[in-house]
């Protein structure tokens, strides 16, 4: 297959994660911010828009991180390139450059939530909540995730495309962790407290994993638990470990198909290999922040190296 | 006042070919139509049939409007057309071989030779190369029309890239779809054929390095050109890539694409962006969009592009008067289907004449295309015909004038019910080892009452075209 048709099909898929991931991010930090916050200095809202790393241009555009705003910022903004509105648009662009490689479901699916998104920017805002906002989201994901499962041929297209998956989901949960690092930041008395709990069942509230969580472990939540269940526990969709697993399992088909091995693959697996031999206690111990931060960084390697072995066209 | 030439009824009538039609169109309720309308529009949008129009703000997809009324052929009429259209497609491939090898017509003196080698279009970095099975134009879209029973006009041919055939083959897509039963009463030749047909006719033009089957590649500007549906559509219908430049690159005397498993080999382009554009290191070297080296590889035969380079020059508007020559110099026929008697403003008696003639005349610029920029003048008033006489005036050779064609009408579905409307027709023929036409072409219709521009930038719709089998 062309180099850019994969690339952009590659792309279809982290765009809708993204997508995803702005709106799970509104539903965390809406929860959150309907508690009282006992921090004069720091509000909730804020301490989000820190962990996605837009703090300075959402200061400029809005000025203060009021709930509408940031629904402006995440959703609707064309400005912010990882709100829904821009991932939405640019998944559909990149599908209308590769239409062929797409069935007409998964065509159908990426253009009428484009449809549907311009319809509501027409909208009155007053008509759109934010509870609306997000479940509209993850119900176009996962319509689109749905179409490809059902529909799309499992040839490289479909490799591609599920890399693009696998790669964006590995990134945002473990952004989606740091937020509560992020909240947690200012009084590191809270850990522990009833707050610090609450704050921790609404980030697996924000990854819809709420009783799955209940059913996996039992028992009262605590920050190991949920460290386990969204770092290293196969079972949970979202956890890096299942991430790193996908990434793996289609490596390793390009890679049959193509008769080669990459350096994608081997840097895939190692991630993976890591994460099996990890126990919860060294996550805690070398720091959660620290350690996301490391994982973050080593899926921006893993993408440069599935762009250089597959994507920019100049294989060899 | 002029009459038209309706193509459904003649003298309270019912022609032939629509014999059948006339039933169907009586016995549909308006909400029928209306529901069905509506149904069209919605699959045209779903297929994703739009074309794109960036830059003049509002949604950038649009539909062309689809009128469900068709427009229709008898197997004796088309036969005409058929023979006309094949005999001017092997003319002008005739005519780009010779001017761009010996220029026989040119020392015959048949045709000026500043015409041609003064030409924009002529390209002097391809003089001396024969294309694969000499042919320069592949796809030949002549566009033709009608004032009569027997009499059809072409108003100009499209050697480059002609466009719109992909509403050919969706327009009868969805009304196979829509009215199955019509089908069944009438005898229609399919249309579907075409892209197994123009894949036959690119992989028959493989250049002679090329050993075993040839690898195919449509080669398009990119996702923001108004046609860009339709590139992908052909590419899908064929099973060929859809390729940009960038895509593409040149090593050693071969063009390759780049792939996820490494650079394959490509033998034969078919290219929907202009000469200009496709070569930087020979054309414009600005662009974006062509594949530097392309054309060293073209030369020494390691990629044949269709069309080939330089084909322009046969479909200009200054050199459109001399086809018929063309068929008679290197056919020995005589030609079968008319041209418009045209005026050519650069000629100062013509151009007197034109001047004095403006309200009656159609004016157009030798080099412009989508009915932009031209004057229909019995529809112009004084000040606009003024306005125009102005920039003729200050640019002769720049306008071409011809009489104003009383176009035929068909019927066509309009908000008051059905009214006659103008039409035209582009079919499209492929030129490769063999020279074929598929039975239809693109029937286009101006919707606004009155109006004689068909172009869709300017209100056109298009229609499903049938030729019955005979």
């Amino acid at each position: 297959m062309l180099s850019r048709t994969a690339d952009n099909l590659y792309w279809i898929a982290r765009y809708m994660e993204r997508a995803e991931t702005a709106a799970r991010l509104l539903q965390v930090g809406a929860r959150n911010s309907l508690i009282p916050s006992s921090s004069g200095h720091r509000s909730e809202w804020d301490s989000l828009l820190h962990a996605i790393g837009t703090a300075k241009a959402f200061k400029e555009k809005y000025g203060d991180p009021v709930q509408r705003n940031i629904e402006s910022h995440l959703f609707f903004d064309r400005d912010n390139p990882s709100s829904v509105a821009s991932c939405i648009t640019a998944a559909r662009e990149n599908a209308r450059i590769v239409r062929t490689a797409l069935t007409s479901q998964v065509w159908d699916a990426i253009n009428g939530a484009f449809d549907e998104l311009r319809q509501m920017e027409r909208m009155p805002r007053s008509e759109l909540d934010l509870a609306r906002l997000t479940e509209w989201t993850m119900r176009q994901t996962a319509m689109m995730r749905g179409s490809i499962e059902a529909t799309q041929l499992r040839g490289d297209g479909y490799h591609f495309l599920n890399l693009g998956y696998y790669l964006e989901r590995a990134d945002s949960t473990a952004r989606l962790l740091d937020v509560k690092y992020y909240v947690l930041l200012p009084r590191v008395d809270f850990v522990g407290s009833g707050l610090d709990n609450y704050q921790w069942t609404t980030l697996l509230r924000a990854m819809s994993s709420h009783r799955a969580f209940h059913w996996a472990y039992g028992g009262d939540v605590t920050a190991r638990k949920i460290g386990h269940f969204l770092i290293l526990n196969p079972q949970c969709p979202r956890s890096l470990l299942t991430c790193a697993d996908g990434m793996v399992t289609h490596l390793e088909r390009l890679d049959r198909a193509y008769h080669r091995q990459s350096t994608a693959r081997t840097q895939a697996r190692s991630m993976l290999a890591e994460l099996a031999e990890t126990k919860v206690e060294e996550i805690f111990d070398e720091g959660l922040h620290e350690f996301l931060t490391r994982f973050i960084r080593e899926t921006g390697k893993l993408a440069a190296e599935i762009h250089e072995s597959y994507l920019n066209g100049d294989i060899r | 006042m002029t009459t038209y030439f309706n193509e459904m009824y003649e003298n309270g009538a019912v022609r032939g070919p629509y014999g059948q039609l006339d039933d169907w169109m009586r016995n549909m309720p308006a909400e029928l139509r209306q529901m069905k309308q509506a149904e069209a529009e919605a699959l045209f949008r779903r297929i994703g049939i739009t074309f794109a129009v960036y830059g003049e703000g509002g949604d950038p997809d649009r539909l062309i409007p689809f009128d469900m009324f068709p427009r229709v052929f008898s197997a004796l009429e088309w036969g005409k057309l058929d023979r006309g259209v094949k005999q001017r497609a092997r003319a002008l491939n005739a005519f780009l071989a010779d001017v761009y090898g010996r220029g026989e017509i040119v020392r015959a003196g048949r045709i000026p030779a500043n015409l041609v080698y003064r030409n924009d279009a002529f390209e002097k970095e391809v003089v001396g190369i024969l294309p694969p099975k000499g042919v320069y134009s592949h796809i030949v879209g002549v566009d033709l029309v009608r004032t009569g029973p027997d009499e059809f006009f072409v108003l100009e041919d499209n050697c480059r890239t002609p466009s719109g055939v992909s509403y050919m083959l969706e327009n009868r897509e969805i009304m196979m779809r829509m009215f199955p039963a019509l089908f069944r009463e009438n005898r229609i030749e399919p249309v579907d054929t075409y892209p197994d047909l123009l894949r036959r006719t690119l992989a028959s033009v493989a250049p002679p390095k090329c050993n075993g089957e040839p690898v195919i590649v449509i080669l398009t500007p990119g996702h923001f050109n108004s046609a860009y549906y339709e590139h992908s559509f052909l590419a899908d219908l064929m099973g060929v890539e859809l390729v940009e430049g960038q895509d593409l690159f040149v090593e050693g005397e071969f063009v390759y694409m780049r792939t996820t498993e490494g650079p394959r080999r490509v033998d034969v382009i078919y290219r929907r962006i202009d000469d200009d554009f496709i070569d930087p290191l020979c054309f414009r070297p600005d662009s974006m969009l062509g594949v530097p080296g392309l054309m060293d590889v073209y030369r020494s035969g390691g990629v044949a592009i269709c069309s080939a380079p330089g084909a322009g020059v046969a479909d200009d508007k200054a050199v459109y008067t001399f086809v018929p020559e063309m068929i008679r110099f290197y056919l020995g026929e005589e030609p079968i289907l008319n041209n418009v008697p045209t005026w050519q403003c650069a000629k100062p008696d013509d151009c007197k004449y034109v001047l004095e003639n403006l309200k009656e005349l159609v004016v157009k610029e030798v080099h412009g295309s989508g009915g932009y920029g031209m004057l229909v003048g019995p529809k112009c008033t004084k000040a606009e015909i003024e306005a125009f006489a102005l920039r003729i005036k200050a640019k002769p050779h720049n306008y071409i004038a011809q009489p104003t064609l009383a176009l035929s009408t068909t019927p066509t579905f309009v908000d008051q019910g059905i009214a006659p409307r103008h039409v035209d027709l582009r079919p499209y023929c492929l030129v490769g080892e063999r020279v074929e036409l598929v039975p239809g072409g693109l029937t286009r219709v101006a919707l606004t009452e009155g109006s004689l521009v068909v172009n869709s930038s300017q209100g056109g719709g298009v229609k499903d075209t049938w030729v019955l089998a005979g």
